[in-house]
């Protein structure tokens, strides 16, 4: 086949790109070396446009035991255990193929916790869609969610958060992100760095079949109007394997046998071998005769650029091989030897008989090209919308529009389709701040969440970028944890332009500042850009997926109101800040101005009081305010628990609906027990922490003094009705 | 009490009932779906999970397994046999219980907590609940909506061949209370013997209070002596 410029393009490269691999291998790619390097140099595997800005990111503290550039990251958690977690995006199969592409994301990110020894313990995902009167939408939405479903259902690992969301920015380009939790023993970790020449190079898993040829090149690609021809890409997810192949792994992990492993993700057996041996310094050989297909006549072209689902590539100790065979016969997979690590530091493709490929590892990895792409300042949006003048807005009508719209309703029509439950650890399912899961059979936890806030990051990068770092970390408090560490999933349009890399370089900048500050390092993540079609991109939309420590988990502190009078306070000051909220965006139709101011020293200290309130066994409930703003917080606290809510205004009130709506961040609602009430005020005063008194907890009621009041069971009721309704 | 708990290829609740059977100081064993001997057994529990990735049909292929017919001929002899879940569908397929298991009516997959009455206690499962008793338990499936025919359903009624009925918290059986579409709001039905119990909630997930809850604890200590 040659090689004119239009394959060259077909396969995402540009001509100076080209350029340079003639370079690197001082002659002609054939067609396959060519498919090897724009598997390995697309955006998805390369990060080339991405990477000078994530090296900025905080990546340590006392409890990191892994960063980013492993399978996943890794953090300490005491008592020889640790805990291997990591996002990943699979937006683009998700929006062409929504079952799928979904249930696949969840299969990919599963094998990159259990690859490292990990039992995945938790699974979480966040999920964005156009708006719900999009012809696409609830397609999407049905699709999506029994993916997920039916992935982590079938495996077994409980599906215990996430979060879903609308808006017309994700109506042609739907971004479904998938977070997977595992817990380890500290001394069995597994690493992809190979190490030795002449070990078994052993492929485990599925058979290589034709589906999701080129799909890391597709993830690298804005949609057009023909996306809907690129379903061929799109992988075909099967849990069961999975489950067999995980059980597999686990069993062989529990001896000596593996020096490195590494699951066959984005750009399958290419990535894998050119990771695997690029970590490790060496070489590899493979025979690409061995690799066990799913369909005849397949050409080494589609072998090595094949993203079928549920395989694994190991490397093996001398003399191991037939012990860890029968293990992957006793679950009835493929182990198959497929070729050796050589001292030549190169990945050397043989097919009946002939040498088909051979490339330099580093001209694949290390020399990959790197951008420094254009980028552009976001100005903070001038605030010039007037607030002041509501009088014509009922506050009623509002609050009930608002938790009943699609962004504010409750999720258990999403969340009744996952298996919570299975292994018997979740303590707190989904629908609080956090989930709570127990370290099997310790007195434990881990409190996990994942978080998203694309108008703020939209309005202004660097606040957006602080913000989700600070909600992540203060739904993690509202459970009781101590935030440990954070992954993340950038998605956002093209970087090609330059609004688009400045809204990336400068949301890196908010999450750096607000990971220092609060020492909440990333570990992990993944990057996904040209999210857009027809040139149209997403709102940037980083999510932020956090872990931390719950020592006494017994506790099990929520947002569920308890008692019937008790004080509920609200923590931190309320500015009434309306730009950027549910209620501009919901009620008024009014989306400029700029987010919420971050102060990150308010922050912390606010935060890190009320984690020492709930270590003192002082509060009862504990509910962070985010989108909707108090008032929505509060109805969140009382709807579930049954239990109503009396609000005052307070004294000096200006403005109602600033009051209530306002977003401001750094602040949090808490439930104390009428014993307590002294003792906690005298602690918050002794800190020097804002606070105010703002209602008293009663039976059946949620009442706005002066305003309204509603029965729960009514408040539920509206409240639960949007997913039904769709 | 000496029991075995089956594991087949997609099982995933085996570990979960492993726990729950050895916190109630049971002598439990796995046995793998390829072994031909079944070790000498009180209690032979079939998990849940997607046995066989649901493929084909829930539960088609794990009733042609090696071991199944070793279950078989224990569950003939008298053994007690617990199932749950994926099990519930295995020993339909089995025809070890009669009826069968169809997709939810919802057509959806469904977890949450369900209150369930007790419907039958003169029986080996159940004898520490009182009759009547409102539990909480976990379900969470796809195929649960038991259906049977007029003459069976009948014969199940008639002789408490049922042991738990789907209620809301109060105790009404109704359409409401329903999760997903189950004949007379079935949830767990006895053979004819009483030796062999399928039911789709997970008695395993609510063993204990500070995680789930703890309505559980009941069956598997009724089973102890």
């Amino acid at each position: 086949m040659n090689i004119t410029k239009e394959v060259i393009q077909k396969h995402g490269l540009t001509i100076e790109e080209f350029v340079k691999i003639k370079d690197l291998l001082q002659r002609e790619p054939n067609i396959l070396e060519l498919g090897i390097f724009s598997a390995m140099w697309n955006e998805h595997c390369s990060y080339k446009s991405s990477k000078i800005h994530l090296k900025k990111l905080p990546t340590k503290n006392k409890n990191v035991i892994q960063g980013p550039g492993e399978n996943a990251g890794i953090i300490d958690i005491g008592d020889g255990d640790a805990i291997v977690f990591k996002i990943e995006s699979h937006n683009h199969p998700s929006f062409i193929e929504p079952y799928q592409g979904a249930a696949t994301g969840v299969g990919g990110i599963l094998r990159d916790v259990f690859t490292m020894g990990a039992r995945p313990i938790a699974l979480l995902n966040s999920i964005h869609f156009g708006s719900p009167e999009n012809t696409k939408t609830r397609n999407l939405l049905h699709g999506v969610v029994s993916g997920i479903g039916g992935y982590g259902n079938c495996i077994g690992i409980p599906t215990v958060a996430g979060e879903t969301k609308f808006n017309q920015t994700y109506n042609e380009n739907i971004l479904v992100n998938a977070m997977a939790v595992g817990l380890v023993k500290k001394n069995k970790i597994f690493y992809s760095k190979a190490k030795g020449i002449g070990k078994s190079v052993v492929y485990v898993g599925s058979k290589t079949g034709r589906d999701g040829i080129h799909g890391a090149s597709m993830a690298s690609a804005e949609f057009d109007d023909d996306s809907e021809e690129k379903k061929p890409t799109v992988q075909v997810g099967d849990p069961f394997t999975e489950k067999l192949l995980m059980e597999a792994c686990l069993e062989l992990m529990k001896d000596k046998s593996i020096i490195s492993i590494q699951d066959m993700g984005a750009a399958g057996l290419t990535s894998s071998s050119v990771e695997m041996a690029f970590k490790g310094d060496l070489g590899m050989e493979i025979n690409l005769d061995k690799v066990p297909c799913r369909e005849e006549k397949m050409t080494p072209y589609e072998m090595m650029l094949s993203e079928s689902q549920e395989r694994m590539l190991i490397i093996l100790e001398d003399g191991k091989e037939n012990e860890a065979k029968k293990i992957f016969d006793k679950w009835d997979l493929d182990f198959v030897v497929i070729g050796k690590t050589i001292e030549t530091k190169k990945l050397k493709l043989y097919y009946k008989n002939d040498i088909v490929a051979d490339i330099p590892i580093e001209a694949l990895s290390s020399s990959a090209p790197q951008y420094e792409r254009k980028w552009t300042k976001t100005e903070l949006p001038k605030k010039e919308t007037n607030f002041k003048n509501l009088k014509k807005i009922n506050f009623k009508e509002s609050f009930l529009k608002i938790i009943s719209s699609s962004n504010h309703s409750n999720k258990n029509w999403i969340t009744e389709q996952y298996d919570q439950m299975v292994m018997c650890d979740t303590i707190q399912k989904s629908g609080s701040d956090a989930a709570i899961i127990r370290i099997h059979k310790k007195n434990k936890a881990i409190a996990v969440a994942v978080d998203s806030s694309a108008n703020y990051c939209k309005s202004h990068p660097i606040t957006g970028g602080k913000q989700i770092v600070c909600e992540n970390w203060r739904n993690l408090i509202s459970m009781g944890a101590k935030p440990i560490a954070i992954t993340n999933c950038l998605n956002f349009g093209n970087p090609e332009n330059q609004e688009v890399m400045g809204q990336f370089a400068e949301t890196i900048i908010g999450i750096k500042e607000a990971c220092e500050y609060l020492d909440y390092p990333v570990v992990s993540g993944n990057v996904s850009f040209y999210n857009g079609t027809n040139k149209k991109n997403i709102f940037p939309t980083p999510v932020i997926g956090g872990v931390g420590i719950i020592q006494k988990p017994e506790k099990n502190i929520n947002h569920l109101f308890k008692e019937v009078g008790n004080s509920v306070l609200l923590i931190g000051k309320t500015f009434g800040h309306l730009y950027q909220s549910a209620f501009s965006n919901e009620i008024l139709s009014i989306n400029e101005g700029p987010p919420p101011e971050i102060n990150l020293i308010n922050e912390k200290n606010n935060g890190e009081f009320v984690l020492e309130l709930i270590k003192q066994n002082l509060v009862l409930s504990v509910h962070d305010v985010s989108a909707g703003g108090t008032i929505v917080s509060l109805a969140e606290m009382s709807i579930g628990s049954s239990l109503g809510v009396k609000i005052e205004k307070p004294k000096n009130l200006n403005n109602i609906f600033e009051y209530f709506f306002g977003e401001d961040q750094g602040r949090y609602l808490i439930e104390i027990d009428k014993n307590n009430l002294e003792k906690v005020k005298e602690l918050l005063k002794k800190n020097n922490i804002f606070h105010e008194i703002i209602g008293i907890t009663q039976k059946d009621k949620f009442e706005l003094a002066g305003e309204f009041s509603i029965d729960i069971k009514e408040l539920s009721k509206i409240n639960n009705k949007w997913y039904y309704n769709y | 009490m000496n029991s075995s708990v089956i594991v087949f290829p997609g099982s995933n609740c085996d570990r979960d009932i492993a726990v729950a059977l050895e916190k109630m100081q049971f002598k439990n064993k796995l046995v793998w779906h390829k072994d031909t001997n079944l070790p000498k057994s009180d209690l032979i529990v079939i998990p849940g999970g997607f046995s066989y990735g649901d493929y084909l049909r829930s539960g088609a292929i794990a009733a042609k397994s090696k071991i199944i017919n070793e279950v078989i001929k224990a569950a003939n002899e008298g053994c007690l046999v617990l199932g749950v879940c994926n099990g519930f569908q295995i020993l339909i397929e089995t025809g070890l219980l009669k009826g069968a298991l169809l997709r939810n009516k919802n057509l959806k997959f469904i977890n949450k907590d369900v209150s369930l009455k007790v419907n039958s206690i003169n029986n080996k499962f159940c004898k520490k609940y009182k009759l009547g008793q409102i539990i909480k338990l976990n379900i969470a499936h796809n195929e649960g909506n038991y259906f049977t025919n007029k003459d069976h359903l009948k014969e199940l009624e008639d002789n408490n061949l049922i042991a738990f009925k789907y209620c809301d918290e109060k105790g009404f059986i109704n359409q409401n209370s329903n999760p997903n579409g189950s004949v007379n709001n079935i949830a767990g039905i006895f053979n004819k013997n009483k030796n062999i119990l399928g039911m789709m909630p997970h008695p395993e997930r609510m063993i204990e209070k500070s995680v789930s809850g703890d309505d559980g604890i009941s069956l598997f200590s009724s089973l102890l002596n």
